[in-house]
């Protein structure tokens, strides 16, 4: 049976770096409609950050003039948030999850670490040249970081 | 050039639109920044901008970066600290954190930046390890 949809936000914006607090604190903004601790809020705006700089530097590039489209959904015991591009893809998502994996020596290559630890699952679809989406999922009142899972 | 120099570094053109807010001080050789506000992809780039013209105009060898009034921090604004902790070590310097909230510290330790970059409670404290350090 389908799960009862408490709520959905379907937001796209171009892939400028101004945007990556505007989807963070939009993100927020819907997750607080659930019963979250303040530090569940934090963790999901650390995470949704994560994903929608990972689709601007990464699935496009620093090309400001694409588009970037996050859904948030709630369920009554979950929020689902997908993020995703139409960029260059990757080409090795499991290397690309490795800790310290970066391109630029200015960067930790923390994103997906992050993204895990906060988040109860992270979920990577890609294909080169097509784009990526990276499903986030936070259960309210979940086991946190002893139940994840990475696919 | 005079020992000690503040300035003010506005982000944005109004003050109520500042994402992110450095304050700049220099003594005795250490630049300290005070960040207010959220460091991210975007004051990231504004953040390392601005100290390593900094560290360059003062002649700065340490830094102490005041993280209590930043109220978020995500792998981007790690990044640039990390950053400058390479820029000002290789340059034979030490940077020390000061002033971290529960949440920036969770950050910060899970990222492992604390096993390298010293953290301490007080820019006291932090004059202390850089005076100990110069020993």
């Amino acid at each position: 049976m389908d799960r009862i949809v408490k709520n959905r936000i379907i937001l796209q914006f171009m892939s400028r770096g101004e945007n990556v607090a505007l989807s963070r604190i939009t993100v927020a903004a819907l997750a607080s409609q659930l019963n979250l601790t303040l530090n569940d809020l934090e963790e999901i705006k650390v995470a949704t950050s994560e994903a929608v700089s990972n689709a601007i530097i990464h699935g496009y590039q620093n090309n400001p003039d694409r588009l970037v489209k996050v859904v948030g959904t709630l369920y009554e015991d979950e929020i689902v948030i997908e993020v995703a591009d139409e960029g260059v893809g990757i080409a090795d998502i499991r290397q690309a999850m490795q800790p310290a994996y970066s391109s630029d020596p200015e960067r930790m290559g923390l994103g997906f670490v992050f993204m895990q630890s906060f988040m109860d699952e992270v979920n990577v679809e890609s294909q080169l040249n097509r784009g990526t989406k990276v499903t986030l999922r936070k259960r309210i009142g979940g086991a946190g970081a002893e139940n994840k899972a990475v696919s | 050039m005079p020992d000690s120099r503040e300035y003010y570094f506005k982000m944005a053109a109004k003050e109520e639109m500042l994402k992110m807010t450095l304050i700049l001080h220099s003594k005795n050789r250490t630049l300290t920044v005070r960040v207010k506000g959220e460091l991210d992809l975007v004051t990231a780039g504004e953040f390392r901008e601005t100290v390593d013209r900094a560290l360059e105009e003062m002649v700065a060898q340490n830094l102490i970066i005041d993280m209590g009034r930043v109220t978020f921090i995500d792998s981007s604004g790690l990044g640039v600290i990390l950053g400058r902790y390479r820029k000002v070590r290789d340059k034979g310097g030490q940077v020390v954190i000061i002033g971290l909230n529960p949440n920036i510290k969770r950050i910060l330790e899970m990222s492992g930046v604390q096993s390298f970059i010293p953290v301490c409670a007080s820019e006291a404290d932090a004059w202390r390890l850089l005076e100990k350090k110069a020993i």
